[in-house]
């Protein structure tokens, strides 16, 4: 047997809604190839592995760790540190391990404010939860302590958490994405630590419409119009967050007359998103008028940090809502 | 030149500034928290920084103790960033690697307590280290100059200003888009407040243009484009169709003798709509140049294709008639701009309480300008537009002008020319003038002179604003054009009322309409109220922020012709000392677009204030001019891609700058 020793893969699912897990099989047919380079030790929603399998490795035994998912529990976080310590490669994959991700959007509330809504105000849980019952860390039963894992108040990413050594950018990653990233880790051909795999530019690199110098008067939610395929979107009104996306997905969205709204992320060397998108935005509106500008940015964004935050609100340098003590 | 790599030596030099800085924050306290910080090799404090053994310290230490940045803790920058980055360019050091932390206006100035005061200044110094360790070695680049110079602009400014360049040999080319040079000067009937004949020393230097060699005139013509940077300017100029050959025309009037229209018929521009004209005019006797002009709309040739033309036929073999004349594009190269185009006068038509255009015997005060001129619509009588002298007049002061309802500042010209007005008039009249005025503002050479004299020649002063301009109701049935004024008199404490059969409303001066576009093609910014902004309003006062560009006259802010010429002449020198050396350095700290990286959104690309960035529609990129980019930032902070770099002013520069401000809450950044 002159092959190479296989290397040792791990996958885990944190806050995220499981897309990542499915787009692991993007790459189709090459995930033979990956299965032949790798044995993959623990992936929790394909293999049957518990946590306690991971304890029992060695440090840095795990050659590379896919983590999708950001930290919202001290489940989630305990999991961050152990596959940090049992692996080589730590590699954040898609948006809510680098940024936040949607879950990050929970930001915006904390833990009291999130279980009021879903046990009391809902109208779905309130008439069945009338001594407004709430989960509990610890439990005490019968048979001994039941425990839950802490809900955090704030959504925190993979780095804020441990280090990391690559993040995979997407939500979810594209497919060719993954693949370019496997590949460089098979041939060690990886960037240097710290890295966002993939490309320094940005949607609009990748988009084929005709783009023109920008003026906005107007900004349309995507119901309101039928856009034009050929013209820029966001030229047409439709907030289209190309113009600050990291590029790699191909221009998927506006190709089928959707605005792009940013799920990869900011591109190198930005530090805020959302911050570059709203100096980019404020900068094209067509007037010069205070009350003006005011009108079209109330009229046409209901939801500023929704549309601009929608992705890194956790990883942004806002994070989160003023906590009141 | 040390290379960047070797080991970051900082020196950080607390000033004292006399007591300026010292009094309220304690330097040596401030020096010692320095010697703490990373990087940093020694920090001393010193009482004058700026002086020559203040910067002798900083040379001497740049070389003994091998430092490779520098940071002055002392005044703003404005003041003293060129002093401290020669001091280091002296020492063999690039001038770039200096930082400047301003504890003198932004601390010991603005704070009272000493502790405060420090604690700020700790911050300051803190966050200038971290930046200057962040610095790249910089340099300048030099563009060489286009001898030539665009003055645009052909009132008295620009005339001035063009004379001036052209007995230093220079080229120059004069644009002004009215028929003839003159601009608004050349409708005045006397200046004050000598009362010299307008005319009489305007028409020489307009001569002297015509004649000049160095100048290329280019009346009835507007700028079209500008494009390039200061030394090499690309203008292209719109020569619009006037009909009659410039080369071939003498000036013979054949053609407006001859024309259909026997009699003048339509309202003359330059008269302000009181005389009238032909279609083929000449705006007036002394136009510069001597040429007459078809006006397309009311030329019945041109109108209606419907004429004999009788002028073609005048003008004979000459051939100087062109009825089939098109507009034409001429092309120059500059290596400076002077703009000169003048002003507007307030239209006073839109306050509705003073009756201009409804009441008949309510002038503006250009209007009587042209009545009381010789060569005015009425030969210089002054009368009426029935016809009659008026024996009672009352002239305006401060319409439009100290008025938050329209323009909030003062005029400045408009006290002391009515006060020539009331003199004219009352010389031509005999009538009995009032003037109504907030405050009389006569603080120029002869000014006050100027105004005892008029008080003492009869003429009634009222302080007060007017408030109502009406006509006095009829009596026995008949309506006449007398009209009653209304003005709070402010010194007699009650509101007066009297009648008059004239009114001169002193109006005041406004930027021209086109200002935005004129500030956009030049690449210049404007004040509030819409004038040229000036690069400094003290040290820099007729450069803009284009460095290639300067200003005279009315169109940086309202001023008499004695300004407005020494101002011309100020303008000339600047171009003069810039096309006359042949080279300009450019400032290195422009913004650099990174092409590759760079995926063509075109976000930036209208943003640029100094139309710097352009748009490579081949490779889909866009890429700042650096000769045109000031360092604005503009476009750095929109690039949403982030890939717009402002050289000297880094993602990274800026953030250790922040983070050295934290200092005290962020204890971690100062460990060594």
């Amino acid at each position: 047997m002159s092959e190479k020793p296989k290397g040792k893969m791990a996958f885990y699912w944190a806050a995220s809604c499981g897309g990542c897990e499915i787009a692991v099989l993007q790459v189709d047919a090459k995930i033979l190839d990956i299965a032949a380079a790798f044995d993959i030790v623990f992936w929790p929603c394909a293999t049957d592995g518990k946590t306690r399998d991971v304890e029992k490795l060695a440090d840095g035994e795990i050659d590379v760790c896919l983590f999708n998912g950001a930290i919202r529990t001290s489940e989630q976080e305990y999991m961050a540190r152990l596959l940090r310590k049992k692996s080589k490669v730590l590699i954040a994959f898609g948006s809510c391990s680098q940024e936040g991700g949607i879950p990050g959007l929970a930001n915006l509330s904390n833990r009291k404010e999130i279980f009021d809504t879903v046990y009391k105000e809902n109208s779905a849980t309130f008439p069945e939860n009338p001594d407004d019952l709430r989960p509990q860390h610890e439990t005490e039963m019968p048979e001994g302590t039941l425990y839950l894992p802490v809900f955090y108040d704030t959504v925190k990413t993979l780095d804020q958490t441990v280090e990391v050594d690559y993040y995979l950018p997407g939500c979810p990653p594209e497919g060719d994405n993954i693949w370019a990233a496997v590949t460089a880790i098979l041939e060690g051909k990886l960037p240097d630590p710290g890295s966002v795999i993939g490309a320094h530019s940005t949607v609009c690199d990748e988009c084929k419409r005709i783009r023109t110098e920008k003026k906005i008067k107007k900004f349309y939610r995507t119901w309101e119009i039928k856009p034009d395929p050929d013209t820029c979107l966001l030229e047409q009104g439709l907030l289209c967050c190309g113009i600050a996306t990291r590029a790699g997905c191909g221009a998927l969205c506006p190709e089928v007359n959707s605005p792009c709204i940013g799920c990869q992320g900011a591109n190198e060397g930005v530090q805020d998103f959302g911050a570059r998108l709203i100096s980019a935005l404020a900068s094209v509106i067509d007037s010069e008028d205070p009350e003006e500008i005011d009108q079209i940015i109330k009229d046409g964004i209901p939801d500023p940090i929704g549309t601009f935050y929608r992705f890194s609100l956790a990883k942004s340098l806002l994070r989160r809502k003023k906590q009141t003590v | 030149m040390i290379a960047p790599k070797d080991e970051t030596r900082i020196g950080v030099y607390v000033c004292h500034c006399g007591t300026n800085i010292s009094a309220v924050i304690d330097v040596e306290a401030l020096a010692e928290f320095a010697r703490g910080l990373p990087q940093v090799a020694l920090a001393r404090d010193y009482k004058y920084m700026c002086s020559d053994p203040g910067q002798e310290l900083i040379k001497q230490d740049i070389v003994d103790k091998k430092l490779n940045r520098i940071v002055v803790a002392a005044c703003s920058p404005l003041l003293h960033e060129a002093t401290f980055r020669r001091v280091a360019e002296d020492a063999g050091l690039n001038p770039f690697l200096v930082q400047m932390a301003n504890i003198r206006e932004q601390v010991a100035w603005v704070t009272d307590d000493p502790v405060d005061a420090l604690a700020k200044a700790k911050a300051h110094v803190a966050a200038a280290v971290r930046r200057v360790s962040k610095h790249e070695p910089l340099e300048r680049r030099s563009v060489d100059v286009t001898p030539r110079v665009l003055v645009v602009g052909g009132g008295i400014a620009g005339i001035q200003a063009s004379l001036t360049l052209a007995e230093a040999g220079k080229e120059v080319i004069l644009v002004e888009r009215e028929p003839s040079i003159g601009g608004h000067m050349s409708m005045f009937d006397k200046t004050f407040p000598t009362l010299d004949c307008a005319a009489c020393i305007l028409t020489p230097k307009m001569t002297a243009v015509k004649d000049e060699r160095n100048i290329r005139l280019l009346t009835y013509s507007e700028i079209e484009s500008v494009e390039g940077a200061v030394g090499n300017y690309k203008v292209k100029v719109r020569r619009k169709a006037r009909y009659i050959s410039e080369e071939k025309c003498v000036g013979c009037m054949a053609c407006i003798d001859q024309c259909v229209f026997t009699k003048p018929k339509f309202p003359n521009e330059y008269d302000q709509g009181l005389g009238l004209r032909k279609p083929v005019y000449m705006p007036f006797p002394q136009a510069v140049p001597p040429v007459p002009i078809i006006d397309p709309e009311t030329c019945l040739q041109l109108s209606k294709g419907k004429c004999k033309q009788n002028c073609v036929e005048a003008c004979g073999e000459r051939g100087a008639v062109l009825l089939d004349q098109e507009d034409t594009i001429e092309e120059f190269e500059v290596g400076a701009i002077i703009v000169a185009t003048g002003f507007k006068a307030f239209d006073p038509s839109v306050m509705p309480y003073y009756g201009y255009g409804r009441l008949p015997n309510v002038y503006t005060s250009l209007e009587v300008e042209r009545l009381v001129n010789a060569a005015g619509p009425t030969g210089g009588k002054l009368v009426l537009r029935d016809g009659s002298v008026p024996k009672r007049v009352v002239i305006v002061h401060c319409v439009g002008s100290r008025d938050k309802n329209y323009h909030t500042y003062c005029s400045r010209v408009c006290c002391m020319y009515s006060l020539k007005l009331a003199h004219l008039v009352k010389e031509k009249t005999d009538a009995e003038i009032y003037n109504c005025y907030i405050d009389m503002r006569t603080s120029g050479k002869g000014f006050e002179e100027f105004y005892n004299r008029v008080q003492d020649e009869g003429v009634h002063f009222i302080r007060g604003k007017v408030g109502d301009i009406s006509l006095v109701p009829p009596e026995n049935g008949e309506q006449s054009n007398r009209m009653t004024i209304q003005v709070d008199d402010t010194l007699l404490g009650k509101v007066r009322n009297f009648d008059v059969d004239m009114v001169i409303l002193a109006v005041g001066l406004e930027p021209q309409p086109d200002t935005d576009d004129v500030r956009r093609m030049f690449g210049m910014s404007c004040s509030t109220e819409g004038f040229f902004l000036e690069k400094h309003p003290k040290l820099a006062p007729v450069n803009t922020a284009n460095d290639g560009v300067f200003l005279a006259g009315v169109c940086q802010g309202v001023k008499d012709i004695p300004d407005t010429v020494a101002q011309a002449d100020a303008a000339a020198a600047k171009a003069l000392a810039l096309i006359d050396r042949g080279t300009f350095e450019l400032e290195p700290n422009t913004a650099v677009i990174d092409e590759d990286n760079c995926s063509g959104c075109r976000i930036c690309n209208n943003l640029c204030p100094y139309d710097a960035i352009e748009y490579d529609e081949e490779k889909e990129v866009s890429r700042v001019i650096p000769e045109l980019c000031k360092g604005c930032g503009t476009c750095v902070a929109a690039c949403p891609a982030g890939v717009i770099t402002g050289v000297h002013f880094t993602n990274d520069q800026i953030f250790a700058e922040i983070e050295g401000m934290l200092f005290d809450a962020m204890p971690d950044l100062l460990a060594v």
